[in-house]
């Protein structure tokens, strides 16, 4: 077991993961500290970016996990056994999904599935779970908290559903969040308000938060530090801030793919994927 | 180059309205886009066009012609749908080739193979794809290949809904270089459907903004970049697009 500084709560080494019955590995080589920072992971569809956030909760039981290291605060969740990750699973990491269509229970209301998430952790009675909720609820600027409680999921919009989600996922005070794709299935205009409400809440409780996205835009206004992957390896790590650095041709290529308002229109740069890219690279 | 006339689109089931009033006019060659939040009735208006759903008042014509008078030969002839998603619009067990010849049987028309080829490297996709089938293809070839199948009836006409959202950023810009390139070979008229005001933006000349199903204001492309819009939902809309993309810079 490895001991880590007090600065960080996770560390990954080396991570591999591999899919039963598939001749190579979704996920190698994969390393990083995650601190009370927000880490953004940006890749294209298969890089193996939701993989490596499933492999961290440890969500996937068809698959080979190998790593030198992948250290939780005190708990080594190589070996943790799934008894025991059920008491980190939701309490200590947990995870905001993409749709909150899908995330939540469609036949039970909002409010009593927040309750539950919470209770199944911590010991308490109803009526203080609910009182928990309601303000939760209110902190995620639901103005209306009574109302929403009582309301099941398809009553409610996209935004809101997925301000519940928040909410449920940051009750127990977690320490790391691990939010994939949390506003890809939102429009515009809501997109940015739950960005805001994630980010103030996840300053203020000092969590560690891990954003998995395709979107570089989004990822360089909301992350502190963030990796690059392609093709399961992580090709380049940048802080945010220097985005517009960046020296891997991958990472240039997806910057400069996107198209700008206001941007001239002639033909968008193509990327040109090279096959050395696919080699093992070393990134710390 | 045909142009396209919307003219009082309403769609009323029973009590609910789900189409209050569309209407606009979208020239010959133009490429016209349709931006709004899920649910606002964008995809609708292009349904309602391709006859795809039916229960609609008010008239749709396309260089003066009602859809409801054309037959649906005529109809497939003049305009071509390209959907949201590859994965769920090409048939699973069909090769490309049977995609790509379905609709030249029916409309019996001839040389089917030199057809097919032009139609494949229009899409800028080698000949010998003709005989792979959806799941060895990519994302963005699926879509080349769903475009291709829109190109082979030589239409007037491209409907395209959300054709890119579905798709990695490296590959929507593949795509929309080939629908801008296609565009100008071939004098299309576009109807795009985007919830990207930046796809809207590189796109198209001017775009109607839409929120539950009402059509809230027509703009040209130019009134982006400083916020003409005059409506407030127009304006929150553009607004909300601008500050995510400003902090790029």
């Amino acid at each position: 077991m490895k001991e880590l500084n007090s600065d960080t709560i996770l560390s990954v080494e080396n991570l591999s993961i591999r899919y039963r019955g598939t001749p190579t590995d979704a996920v190698r080589n994969v390393s990083f500290n995650l601190g009370k920072e927000r880490l953004g992971i940006v890749g294209e569809s298969g890089s193996g970016k939701s993989t490596v956030g499933r492999a961290l909760l440890k969500l996937l039981p068809t698959a080979e996990i190998k790593a030198d290291c992948m250290q939780f605060r005190d708990i080594d969740l190589l070996n943790t056994p799934e008894k025991q990750m059920l008491k980190v699973r939701g309490q200590r990491i947990s995870m905001i999904l993409q749709d909150p269509k899908f995330s939540l229970n469609p036949i039970q209301k909002c409010g009593p599935q927040v309750d539950e998430a919470y209770r199944n952790h911590i010991r308490c009675s109803k009526k203080e779970a609910r009182q928990r909720t309601l303000a939760m609820l209110e902190s995620v600027q639901i103005r209306d908290p009574e109302r929403v409680y009582g309301l099941y999921p398809h009553e409610v919009s996209g935004g809101m559903g997925q301000r519940i989600m928040i909410a449920m996922m940051l009750l127990t005070d977690p320490d790391v969040v691990i939010a994939d794709e949390p506003t890809s299935a939102l429009d515009v205009t809501v997109r940015l308000q739950v960005l805001d409400i994630l980010d103030a809440l996840v300053r203020d409780k000092g969590i560690g938060l891990i954003m998995i996205s395709h979107d570089l835009n989004l990822v360089r206004n909301f992350c502190d530090r963030v990796l690059i992957m392609y093709a399961g390896q992580v090709v380049e790590a940048l802080n945010a801030s220097e985005m517009h650095n960046a020296r891997h041709p991958y990472t240039k290529g997806l910057l400069a793919a996107q198209p700008h308002i206001g941007g001239p229109r002639a033909p968008l740069p193509v990327l040109e994927r090279r096959p050395e890219w696919l080699e093992d690279v070393k990134v710390v | 180059m045909k142009p396209v006339s919307i003219d009082k689109l309403r769609i009323q089931l029973g009590s609910a309205v789900i189409l209050p009033d569309v209407s606009f006019e979208v020239n010959g060659g133009e490429c016209f886009g349709l931006i709004g939040e899920s649910g606002s009735g964008k995809s609708t208006v292009l349904r309602c066009m391709s006859l795809l759903f039916n229960s609609w008042s008010g008239d749709i014509r396309i260089d003066g012609t009602s859809v409801r008078e054309m037959s649906a030969f005529e109809r497939c002839r003049t305009f071509q749908m390209v959907f949201q998603d590859p994965y769920g619009s090409l048939h699973p067990r069909h090769s490309v080739r049977t995609t790509l010849s379905e609709p030249l049987k029916i409309h019996k028309l001839d040389n089917h193979q030199q057809r097919m080829e032009s139609a494949l490297t229009d899409v800028g996709l080698p000949v010998d794809f003709l005989d792979r089938y959806p799941h060895q293809l990519s994302g963005g070839q699926r879509q080349r290949v769903a475009i291709a199948r829109a190109l082979i009836l030589e239409p007037d006409i491209l409907l395209l809904d959300e054709p890119t959202s579905a798709l990695d950023v490296s590959v929507q810009a593949e795509i929309l270089n080939l629908l801008v390139r296609l565009r100008e070979e071939k004098g299309f008229t576009y109807l795009i459907v985007s919830h990207d005001l930046a796809v809207v933006d590189h796109m198209c000349d001017r775009f109607a903004v839409m929120q539950g199903g009402k059509i809230v204001e027509i703009l040209p492309r130019e009134a982006i970049p400083d916020n003409q819009a005059a409506m407030p939902y127009a304006k929150e809309l553009i607004a909300a697009s601008l500050k995510y993309e400003r902090t790029v810079e």
